[in-house]
């Protein structure tokens, strides 16, 4: 079967698309925040272990260059640097994740607010949709449910507190079927979130799920409650769909030095590659990074549901397939 | 051992799950936000035809299926077994009634089938999507009938049972669907 030369997109989905755009550019110029560009290659890369980054190279350089998978790094570098509320709308790369809702180039909408928690970050995701995407806030009025309460609501299980023969055995129950190589309490938790909460959750209206397990950290910061670390981030989901990932920053170089260490140390034991970790953004934590949160949305994600595409090629111009 | 990486699923794959040849029907890539990629499949057992679901961590490597669909031609039955042979090479095979499920119905002599074949034996046949067969026994119709939609059972020279409209006669040609069983239209003879 060929591959058509013709865009995947309609010209109407274009223009939505357009109109899109617009309209986040216009919300940041209303509620004060500065549009920045930042490099797509970059010599250092995400060493988070569930991301890959396409590499290249630099002709007569050894070194190898990173296309960027969000452009965080750059972005607190620019916050440290005395930025003030900054926000980017740009392409991001991220090798092998491709399907239904994943192209492996895509549109990241990621924007920071000086002196925010993630609560308050929340709240100003529910604002940006109601005025950009006005579908996912007119249906149902907005749930905020921790990572702990959605579980406990839809496997009676707390995460916090949980151990792999108990994850296993409610998937043997409810019939969930699960890889071989099942070894960590996250490979469970991931698989339960996606396979059977986010599946179950309200399909007409917005779910934000915060405080996350801490081993789930990634770049938020840890906060002790009851007994346990949880991790000051938050997901957003229409219905099903993850739209987003935001964190209350972590600001702490060496925090975020033994994070990267962690993270090279599991790619090892993956037999993963290493990816350089960013000298730059832990430079730029030790100077000081403002207290802060960010976000990251997915901008075709957003436009599938705006125009009810059931496939994010279509709302592209040219995906993958054809590109 | 031939391997996939989950990267390269697509429906039609041919993988082997829990020592049966497959067919992956539909992949499905899920991630949360951040954390671990899945991969969930549906998969048909070639031997059953049951689906199931499965679930891959993404990057996983899961064995090839050495199977491949010929084209081969249909020679006859011995009662026990049903006799193929490739038209190129001349290379025959022979298909139990486990392999020709209920297909069998559907075989004439010298039509070209689709065999499935696993490690060069037999797993599945799949007849034309449409066949030609004569009609051997129908009750005959009834003159001046013109009762819209009726229909009636009509054997095949080959046993399979269709229905047909009232006005379809012994020792007529009929084109049938084999996907469906149904009775597509007269062959002018």
């Amino acid at each position: 079967m060929s591959v058509d030369w013709k865009p995947f997109a309609s010209h109407e989905i274009l223009v939505q698309r357009a109109e899109l755009l617009k309209a986040i550019r216009c919300f940041f110029a209303e509620t004060g925040a500065l549009e920045v560009e930042t490099p797509i290659l970059s010599r250092a890369g995400t060493t988070d272990p569930q991301i890959e980054s396409f590499i290249t190279h630099l002709t007569g350089r050894e070194k190898a260059l990173y296309l960027h998978t969000s452009p965080e790094f750059a972005m607190k570098r620019l916050l440290a640097a005395g930025s003030p509320d900054i926000y980017q709308l740009c392409k991001v790369f991220r090798q092998g994740e491709f399907g239904r809702f994943h192209n492996p180039e895509f549109t990241l909408l990621e924007w920071y607010r000086l002196g925010f928690d993630h609560h308050a970050l929340m709240k100003e995701v529910v604002d940006l949709l109601k005025q950009v995407a006005p579908f996912a806030t007119v249906d149902g009025e907005p749930q905020f449910l921790s990572y702990q309460d959605i579980f406990l609501q839809y496997t009676g299980i707390d995460p916090h507190q949980t151990d792999t023969s108990e994850l296993s055995s409610f998937a043997r129950k409810k019939n969930i079927s699960f890889p071989a190589q099942m070894t960590t309490v996250d490979d469970w938790l991931d698989l339960l979130i996606s396979c059977w909460i986010a599946i179950k959750l309200p399909q007409d209206r917005l779910t934000f799920i915060y405080d996350y397990p801490a081993s789930q950290a990634s770049l938020a910061r840890l906060r002790l409650e009851g007994g346990s670390y949880v991790a000051e981030r938050f997901e957003v989901y229409y219905g099903s769909l993850e739209l987003g990932n935001g964190f209350h920053e972590l600001t702490d170089a060496h925090e975020q030095a033994s994070r990267f260490q962690q993270d090279q140390s599991a790619r090892v034991l993956n037999g993963q590659s290493i990816i350089p970790s960013d000298s730059h953004l832990l430079e730029a934590l030790s100077f000081g990074l403002p207290p802060c949160a960010g976000v990251a949305l997915g901008v075709d994600r957003l436009l599938m549901l705006i125009t009810g595409a059931p496939h994010i090629k279509d709302v592209c111009t040219f995906s993958i397939e054809n590109a | 051992m031939a391997t996939y990486s989950t990267n390269e699923f697509k429906s039609g794959l041919k993988i082997m799950i829990d020592g049966s040849p497959c067919s992956i029907v539909e992949n499905e890539f899920v991630k949360p936000g951040k954390g671990q990629a899945f991969n969930r499949v549906k998969i048909r057992n070639l031997k059953t035809g049951r689906v199931v679901e499965k679930t891959f961590k993404s990057g996983e490597s899961v064995e090839a299926a050495d199977v491949l669909d010929t084209q081969m031609e249909y020679l006859y039955t011995d009662g026990e077994f049903w006799h193929f042979m490739d038209p190129k090479t001349f290379e025959q095979i022979a298909a139990s009634s486990e392999v020709l499920v209920d297909n069998a119905k559907w075989l004439k002599e010298q039509d070209l089938c689709e065999v499935t074949l696993w490690n060069g034996a037999p797993i599945g046949v799949t007849p034309p999507n449409f066949v030609e067969l004569k009609v051997v026994e129908t009750d005959p119709g009834l003159k001046g009938d013109t009762a819209q939609g009726g229909t009636k059972p009509a054997t095949l020279e080959t046993g399979a049972v269709v229905k047909v409209p009232l006005f379809i006669e012994e020792g007529e040609m009929l084109k049938v669907d084999t996907r469906t069983g149904e009775y597509v239209s007269r062959v002018k003879a």
